[in-house]
C-alpha cells in the first residue's frame, strides 16, 4: 500500500559569528571587570550604555568613554507572566528599564529580592552580579538588580527617559 | 520628469572578515564622507533611504540600529529597503520626482562575513519546492553556467578571461579586496568548487558597505561641478521559479535597459552587477554592449562583493567616471535574487 505524502518537514538552521563592534566590545570587557562603560556623545554630552560607538542622534563617534554607576532608577517596568525559552527565571518575574546613575538612556534589566507589587516608576536599585572568580564579558556578568534603602526618584529626574 | 543626479559617492575598503567594527561604526566615516563631498548639508539632506539585509547579520531589526551612523536628529524623513541599496536608491530617485525632497542619502551595508553567505541566499528561494531541497547560491549559479555551457553560449576558459579581466582592473581600485594579475591557464586548473564553477568564476565574500548623495536640479548645479545625471533608470523582475526562466537570458535586464534609454546611444563605461563569471556574459549581451564599452573598471563584484552593497556600488563607480571626466555617458547595472531574477539598469550622463 502506497502512503500519501501530506505534508514533510524542513528544518532550517544558520548559524552567525556575532562580532560586537569596538563600542560593545570595551563595554563587554568592562562587565567582565564588573564596570558598567558607557560613551558620551560629543554633540550632546548625552552618555550611552551599552555603547554602539556612535551617537544616535548625531551620527558621530562616540569616542570618549564614561564609568556609570550600578545603580540606578526604575523608569518604567512589566511583570511578565508568559514563559521565555532563553530565560532561567520563572515567571511572574519583573522586567524593567533602570536609569543607571550618569547614563541618559536605561537599560534593560530584570529585578529580583523584591515583591512584584512593590516595584514601581521611581524605585531606587542596585546591581546584583555574579561571583567575582564568575565574572565574564557578557550580560549575564549581572544577574539582576534588587531595591536599595534610598527614597525613590523624583519623576522629573527621568521623565525625559520613558 | 526632474533632472536627479548622483553628486557623491564614499564606500568601505571592502575586506573578506572585518573584526574590528560593527555595521555603524563602519558606516558612520562612510556617510560623513559621501554627505561632506555632496556639498549638500547633512541638516538639508531631504530623505534618507538604506538598504540592507538583516538575514546577512542574523539580527532582526539591524537595519533600524544602522540609522545611529546617520544622525537622524531632529527626525529626519527615512526609509529602507531589504534589498541592495541599487533599490534604495531607485527609492530615493522616485522620491524626489514627486517634488517631496529634493536631495537624498542613500546608504548599504552588509557583513557577509557572519554567516555562511552562500546558505543566507538559500532563504531568498522559492520556499516550497527549493528551499527544502537547499541548494546554497553557488550551486544555483553553477545551474545557470550549465546551462551556458550545454547551448555552447560560453566556455570555461571565457569565463576564466572574465575573472582575469576583472582581477586585473581592481589593482587599481584602491577599494577593492581580490585583485592582481592570473594566468587563465593556472585558473583552469584549479578544481571546480561546485561544478562547472571555480573559485574564481565566484565572488568573493566582503564586508563593506557605502553611501551616494542624490540632488535635483539646480541645487545639483550648484554643489557639484559634473553632476552623474541620471537620464533613465528602471527595474523588472522574472518569476520565482527558477524552472519557469530562461536562465540563458536576462528578459528583465533587457526590458529594463531599453526602458532606462540604454539604446538610443552608446555608452562608454559599463558598471555591472555580476557576481559570478558568466553572468558578466548573460547582461553583455542583455546589455547590447560591444567591446568598446569599459566593463567593470572597478574590477567589479568578483572583485568585492558585499551583499546588499555591491549594487549600490555600481551606480556610484558609474558615476564617479562621469565627474571624474572620464566618460559623458555611463551605465550601471544591479541584481539581486538568484541567477538574476531581477535587474535594475541606469543610464548616466554628464
Amino acid at each position: 500500500m502506497t502512503e500519501i505524502v501530506k505534508s514533510i518537514t524542513t528544518p532550517i538552521r544558520l548559524e552567525y559569528v556575532y562580532r560586537p563592534g569596538r563600542a560593545t566590545a570595551r563595554f563587554l570587557r568592562g562587565l567582565a571587570q564588573g564596570r558598567i562603560l558607557g560613551q558620551r556623545c560629543p554633540a550632546t554630552g548625552k552618555v550611552y550604555v551599552p555603547p554602539r560607538g556612535a551617537s544616535p542622534t548625531h551620527g558621530v563617534p562616540t569616542e570618549e568613554e564614561v564609568e556609570v554607576s550600578d545603580k540606578g532608577t526604575v523608569t518604567t517596568f512589566c511583570i511578565v507572566r508568559i514563559p521565555s525559552e532563553n530565560l532561567s527565571v520563572k515567571p511572574p518575574y519583573a522586567a524593567a528599564h533602570i536609569l543607571l546613575d550618569g547614563a541618559d538612556i536605561p537599560f534593560f534589566a530584570l529585578i529580583q529580592e523584591c515583591p512584584l507589587e512593590e516595584i514601581r516608576m521611581g524605585m531606587r536599585v542596585q546591581a546584583v552580579w555574579v561571583p567575582k572568580e564568575e565574572l565574564a564579558p557578557t550580560f549575564e556578568s549581572i544577574r539582576y538588580f534588587r531595591p536599595i534603602d534610598e527614597p525613590d526618584a523624583k519623576f522629573e529626574s527621568y521623565q525625559e527617559h520613558l | 520628469m526632474r533632472d536627479v543626479a548622483i553628486v557623491s559617492f564614499a564606500q568601505a575598503p571592502n575586506v573578506r572578515r572585518e573584526l574590528d567594527r560593527n555595521e555603524v561604526e563602519m558606516l558612520m566615516p562612510v556617510v560623513t564622507e559621501a554627505i561632506e563631498a555632496s556639498g549638500v548639508g547633512r541638516k538639508e539632506i531631504g530623505f534618507t533611504v538604506s538598504g540592507s539585509c538583516d538575514y546577512i547579520a542574523g539580527q532582526p531589526f539591524a537595519f533600524v540600529s544602522a540609522i545611529d551612523a546617520v544622525g537622524p536628529w531632529p527626525p529626519i524623513n527615512e526609509s529602507h529597503v531589504e534589498m541592495d541599496g541599487a533599490w534604495a536608491l531607485y527609492e530615493a530617485w522616485v522620491k524626489i520626482q514627486t517634488g517631496q525632497a529634493d536631495s537624498a542619502l542613500v546608504y548599504a551595508f552588509g557583513k557577509s562575513s557572519m554567516g555562511d553567505i552562500a546558505e543566507v541566499l538559500t532563504l531568498q528561494l522559492d520556499p516550497y519546492y527549493i528551499v527544502p531541497l537547499w541548494p546554497d547560491a553557488v550551486s544555483v549559479a553553477a545551474l545557470q553556467a550549465r546551462v551556458l555551457l550545454d547551448r555552447g553560449h560560453i566556455t570555461e576558459r571565457t569565463m576564466a578571461e572574465i575573472a582575469v579581466r576583472n582581477r586585473r582592473s581592481a589593482i587599481s581600485n584602491p577599494r577593492a579586496q581580490v585583485k592582481g594579475d592570473f594566468a587563465v591557464e593556472k585558473l583552469l586548473a584549479e578544481p571546480y568548487l561546485v561544478a562547472p564553477l571555480r573559485k574564481h568564476d565566484c565572488p568573493p565574500v566582503t564586508d563593506g558597505c557605502a553611501a551616494i548623495v542624490l540632488a535635483a536640479d539646480d541645487l545639483a548645479r550648484k554643489v557639484c561641478k559634473r553632476p552623474a545625471w541620471i537620464r533613465g533608470i528602471d527595474h523588472r523582475i522574472e518569476s520565482h521559479s527558477l524552472g519557469a526562466r530562461n536562465l540563458a537570458r536576462s528578459r528583465s535586464t533587457e526590458i529594463a535597459a531599453e526602458k532606462a534609454g540604454v539604446f538610443t546611444k552608446p555608452v562608454e563605461v559599463a558598471e555591472l552587477h555580476a557576481p559570478f563569471t558568466h553572468q558578466e556574459l548573460i547582461l553583455r549581451e542583455a546589455l547590447r554592449l560591444g567591446d568598446g564599452v569599459s566593463v567593470n573598471p572597478s574590477g567589479g563584484p568578483l572583485s568585492a562583493n558585499a551583499v546588499m552593497v555591491a549594487g549600490l556600488i555600481r551606480l556610484g563607480e558609474a558615476a564617479m567616471r562621469i565627474q571624474s571626466g572620464e566618460a559623458s555617458r555611463v551605465l550601471a547595472h544591479a541584481t539581486s535574487g538568484p541567477c538574476l531574477q531581477q535587474n535594475l539598469v541606469a543610464v548616466m550622463e554628464a
